[in-house]
């Protein structure tokens, strides 16, 4: 039983032998010389502005958390799918009411647009306070 | 002892099958993108281009290896390892084959079979998101983020279905050893004539696992991370030589291990129609590790086939298919199975 993670573990090790012993091959053998153009940030020969780290859009981080709540009701499904032809009738319908909740979920992520991508129009002339925060694609 | 050395040797021979075939799945590639494109593709390097691999492998090696100034240095290091470790990993658990009698043992061909074998294979791929955001980040490249957090977003967004697509499977199989899933596939049959393969028994779930095994490979059609035209190359464009050739590896390795599941759990793994499962003769254990290399060398093509065929899409596109087609589609499997099951228990 514990045996086949200590496979895994040992399928681990040489794996990661394999990448290490790749790298110090290279590094024998492989030439050395670089220069400060070498070593600039490669943005297809311009000089790069600004820093590199800079904001990205707000609905990555959105889209991470739709993602965590279903990723949780993906792992509780599991313990009941193998099950599932145990439990039966009652077992199903938990798992229904379980599945409706997060559709629930869906459902409100989908009408407030977090799961659209199409960039919002911004109109200048209104109040933009009162605008929600991704408007529906048109 | 001999226990420890069986694995040692099943291991070094799983790693050794694997990388050879990355190396010839590029050129696999290269060669078969060429005649899609009535192209010869490699040609000179041996006859027709079979020794091209070593060629390039050399050539990684002895590239020199920029290390920009302006990198994150420690973790630029540790991403190509990152990524190309989980993708590997994921082949531990994938029976290869039945058994095997070796000089009076009986050797099983999978390296693992360990009790939770679909959850350990969701659990490993979905690290493989690490090595790409921490790779896009450290960079410290804005096309090299971008490549990054597109990435991480719908890695992230397709392990969804992949998940919820298993689990109809699961359902059926109740179990989540794979080798449970290949033997329970191996007896019976559907409606009669089909072997009980789950593609025939689990459609929906097949084609929703196949596309967003496509997604979280970053293959085209959703290869937005690494978009050349717009990105030039995502989140390795600062890599060169080994490192990049480890992140190169790594979509081929996932690629293997993709189609390697695809083929154990929705195409009957080992098993061949007509051919008794439980017999295990010395030539028939062969005969079924040849299967199982078949059907994982066609998906291998399947996917080679798709990238030359299918164009990029759009981002909104991607996202838009992950959540709003895929997403509800799995769960819609999920309470289809879960029905059709308690009805017939």
């Amino acid at each position: 039983m514990l045996l086949d993670y200590a496979n895994v573990l040992l399928f681990l090790s040489v794996g990661s032998f394999f990448i290490v012993f790749n790298l110090f091959l290279g590094s024998l053998f492989r030439p050395d010389n670089p220069d400060p153009e070498k070593l600039s940030t490669y943005e297809c020969g311009e000089e790069p502005v600004g820093g590199s780290w800079i904001q990205f859009n707000i609905r990555f981080y959105v889209v991470a958390l739709d993602f965590i709540i279903f990723d949780v009701e993906v792992v509780l499904l599991y313990p009941w799918a193998v099950v599932a032809q145990e439990f039966g009738w009652y077992g199903f319908g938990v798992a229904f009411v379980f599945i409706f909740i997060l559709l629930l979920g869906l459902a409100f992520a989908w009408k407030k647009g977090t799961l659209e991508w199409v960039r919002p129009k911004v109109d200048r002339f209104r109040d933009t306070m009162t605008r929600p925060l991704v408007e529906e694609a048109a | 002892m001999d226990y420890a050395l069986e694995s040692l040797i099943k291991i070094a021979i799983v790693l050794g099958v694997i990388i050879t075939t990355v190396a010839y799945v590029v050129l696999a590639e290269r060669k078969v993108s060429a005649y899609i494109q009535n192209r010869l593709g490699p040609n000179r390097v041996g006859p027709w281009g079979l020794l091209q691999p070593l060629a390039d492998g050399l050539k990684f090696i002895l590239k020199e290896d920029v290390i920009p100034n302006h990198v994150n240095k420690a973790i630029y290091l540790i991403a190509p390892a990152a990524i190309l470790v989980p993708a590997l990993m994921g082949f531990a658990v994938v029976p290869f084959g039945d058994t095997l009698m070796v000089v009076g043992r009986e050797v099983q061909l999978i390296i693992s079979d360990a009790d939770i074998g679909v959850l350990y294979i969701l659990a490993v791929s979905s690290l493989g998101v690490y090595g790409v955001v921490l790779g896009g980040w450290a960079s410290n490249n804005k096309y090299a983020l971008m490549g990054g957090v597109r990435a991480s977003a719908q890695m992230i967004s397709y392990e969804l279905s992949l998940g919820l697509s298993l689990i109809g499977v699961l359902m059926i199989a109740e179990s989540l050893k794979l080798s449970d899933v290949v033997n329970l596939q191996a007896t019976g049959t559907v409606l009669g004539v089909l072997p009980a393969w789950f593609v025939f028994n689990q459609p929906i779930a097949c084609l929703v696992f196949m596309v967003s095994v496509f997604a979280e490979t970053n293959r085209l059609p959703f290869d937005l991370p690494e978009a050349e035209q717009e990105l030039v190359a995502g989140y390795h464009a600062e890599y060169s030589s080994m490192k990049f050739a480890m992140f190169f590896m790594a979509e081929y390795a996932h690629m293997i291990t993709a189609s390697a599941l695809i083929a154990t759990l929705f195409f009957g793994g080992w098993h061949l129609p007509g051919v008794d499962p439980t017999d295990s003769s010395f030539a028939l254990s062969v005969l079924k590790v040849l299967v199982f290399a078949v059907k994982t060398a066609f998906f291998l093509f399947v996917f080679i086939w798709v990238r030359w065929t299918v164009p990029r899409f759009r981002y909104d596109q991607v996202m838009r298919l992950g959540w709003k087609y895929l997403l509800p589609l799995a769960l819609l499997n999920v309470l289809l199975t879960g029905l059709y099951l308690t009805l017939n228990r």
